[in-house]
């Protein structure tokens, strides 16, 4: 057998991701401390695990509606009204799907195709590139600065649109910054677009996730962008139910009526028993919920403080569960620093570079973890940059 | 100030310095520190300890947890006979329980027939004093939601998005 002959160039040029490659590195060594998970660390709320366990002793087993059951697209419907003010029809304007990744992957899929360019403020998650590029299409990145706070701005937007741009990620509050999209920030990258046919896939997956008093707005409240906006989410960091793989998409019907042929026939349907407990998560976990961002925001600032005081400069991040200290004061690059770090003084944490070029010069720290966790990880760091 | 979430937080650890606890609730040094100082004047905070693995910080030692059923008094309950039983230096807690007994007792030792002798000397001989049963503890799995004889243990990979 010949592999390589079988494997089409456009996957096998296909770079694994770099969180992963990191994480091959840091197996390695014994006795890591990590602050690079990307998922909560609390346990899914009591609550939707029983649904789950009632669905199961009452034998549910079977495939649900393509786009989910109804239910469920009620209530995310209901949820997303409260939420980002914007009604959307459950028949015909939601998915479910298998968590925020499939929807990325479905808009992706249903949009682009060869030529076609999509624009990716970094640094951000690494799934948008790959798969723009294996649909044909040509990944535009904008790089995003540490002076703007990482936010995508109207003028470094505009400035890559060009006849061919037909999508836009918006990745916000972001993997692996921190940064979040305010009012008036969306406003600007709104007037910008109103007068395209760019889409937007607004990735919010983090949405819950924000911090100093101001709740996330969505570009799809905004003004005339309801009608060119995919919402991307899912229950995975909100109800803390990473593993079992529950997102979903809302947006205008003649894009979602197509994203759905796909996930017909490349899902099915997601995984029933989720679904239910989904149901369970949206409406009897709120009090949860909001434990655990108060607790995300305990360790956020004190990650912001712990940094700054050791010299990594800090921007403070309103959102997500990530910090993205500067490392350049270390006169190390990214990946020198994350690879001697692990090494010398067993703490792993992300390669800013991992999220595309511009994240050089960063790391990007998790703090889903336990305060005790994170403070004896701070010690690690401080002789680390002490030598 | 959130009280709540200052107690929890040094439920957690109370061994984080004022500073840090002023970044980690969005207040400043001071207000933590009079906070706390309120809480302590006024006896919410009534102290604070660590959380040892007794029996791997030595290994002869023993805790047992006792339990009493007495005989109430008349107008004073079990009041009489607990505080006579606190005033001893051996034992860590006292406890009024409802159901099948009164008094939950936690005393640590040197040697089990230390614990042993204790109980059967000074405990099950005091008036009102029914009966006693003493469990000793052979393992400790969790205390105070800190889990024991366990690596900083996470099911997650170690590195995901």
């Amino acid at each position: 057998m010949d592999y390589n002959k079988l494997i089409p160039e456009r996957i096998s040029s296909m770079k694994p991701s770099g969180i992963r490659r990191f994480f091959d590195i840091a197996q390695t060594v014994k006795g890591v401390i990590s602050l690079s998970v990307g998922e909560p660390d609390f346990k899914t709320p009591w609550e939707a695990r029983k649904e789950a366990i009632n669905i199961l002793e009452r034998g549910k087993t079977a495939y649900t509606a393509n786009s989910g059951l109804m239910e469920l697209r009620k209530a995310v419907c209901g949820y997303l009204k409260d939420f980002i003010h914007t009604e959307y029809d459950p028949a015909t304007e939601v998915i479910i799907t298998v968590g925020g990744s499939e929807a990325i992957d479905l808009a992706v899929r249903a949009l682009i195709e060869d030529g076609d360019e999509v624009l990716v403020p970094e640094p951000s998650f690494v799934c948008y590139a790959p798969i723009v590029r294996m649909m044909g299409g040509v990944p535009v990145p904008i790089v995003t600065k540490a002076e703007d706070k990482f936010k995508l701005t109207a003028a470094a937007l505009k400035e890559k649109i060009t006849p061919r741009t037909k999508l836009l990620f918006l990745p916000y509050p972001n993997n692996p910054t921190g940064a979040v999209m305010r009012r008036a920030d969306l406003e600007a990258i709104a007037d910008v677009l109103r007068e395209t046919n760019i889409v937007v896939a607004a990735d919010e997956i983090y949405a819950e996730m924000t911090y100093n008093g101001e709740k996330h707005v969505s570009i799809a409240e905004i003004d005339g962008m309801k009608e060119r906006t995919l919402v991307i989410s899912g229950f995975s960091k909100t109800y803390a139910m990473t593993g079992w793989r529950l997102g979903y998409t809302a947006g205008p019907a003649p894009i979602i009526k197509q994203m759905l042929k796909l996930h017909q026939y490349c899902i099915m349907s997601s995984p029933t028993v989720s679904q239910y407990a989904a149901i369970a998560a949206i409406q009897k976990c709120r009090a949860d919920v909001e434990h655990m961002i108060s607790e995300y925001d305990m360790r956020r600032r004190l990650c912001v403080k712990n940094f700054n005081d050791m010299g990594l400069e800090c921007f403070e991040p309103e959102g997500a569960f990530y910090v993205f200290p500067c490392i350049r004061s270390t006169g190390m690059t990214s990946e020198e620093f994350c690879q001697k770090l692990v090494f010398e003084k067993k703490v792993a944490v992300v390669p800013g570079n991992a999220f595309g070029e511009s994240g050089e010069g960063f790391v990007r720290v998790s703090y889903a973890y336990s305060i005790a966790h994170l403070e004896s990880a701070f010690t690690r760091i401080r002789e680390f940059i002490g030598k | 100030m959130n009280t709540t979430k200052l107690l929890d937080v040094l439920r957690q650890n109370a061994r984080l310095s004022n500073s840090e606890i002023a970044v980690m609730l969005g207040e400043t040094e001071q207000a933590v520190a009079d906070e706390i100082t309120r809480l302590e004047r006024e006896g919410i905070i009534m102290g604070y300890s660590a959380i040892i693995d007794e029996e791997k910080a030595d290994d002869n030692a023993v805790t047992a947890m006792i339990e009493l059923k007495m005989t109430p008094i008349k107008d004073r309950g079990f009041d009489d006979l607990a505080h006579t039983i606190m005033s001893y230096e051996e034992i860590d807690s006292v406890f009024l329980l409802s159901g099948p007994y009164d008094l939950m007792v936690t005393i640590s030792g040197t040697s089990l027939r230390n614990v042993a002798l204790f109980v059967s000397e000074r405990l099950a001989v005091l008036d009102g004093v029914i009966s006693t049963t003493t469990h000793f503890i052979l393992r400790r799995y969790k205390e105070k939601h800190h889990v024991f004889n366990e690596e900083l243990y996470d099911e997650r990979d170690m590195i995901s998005p």
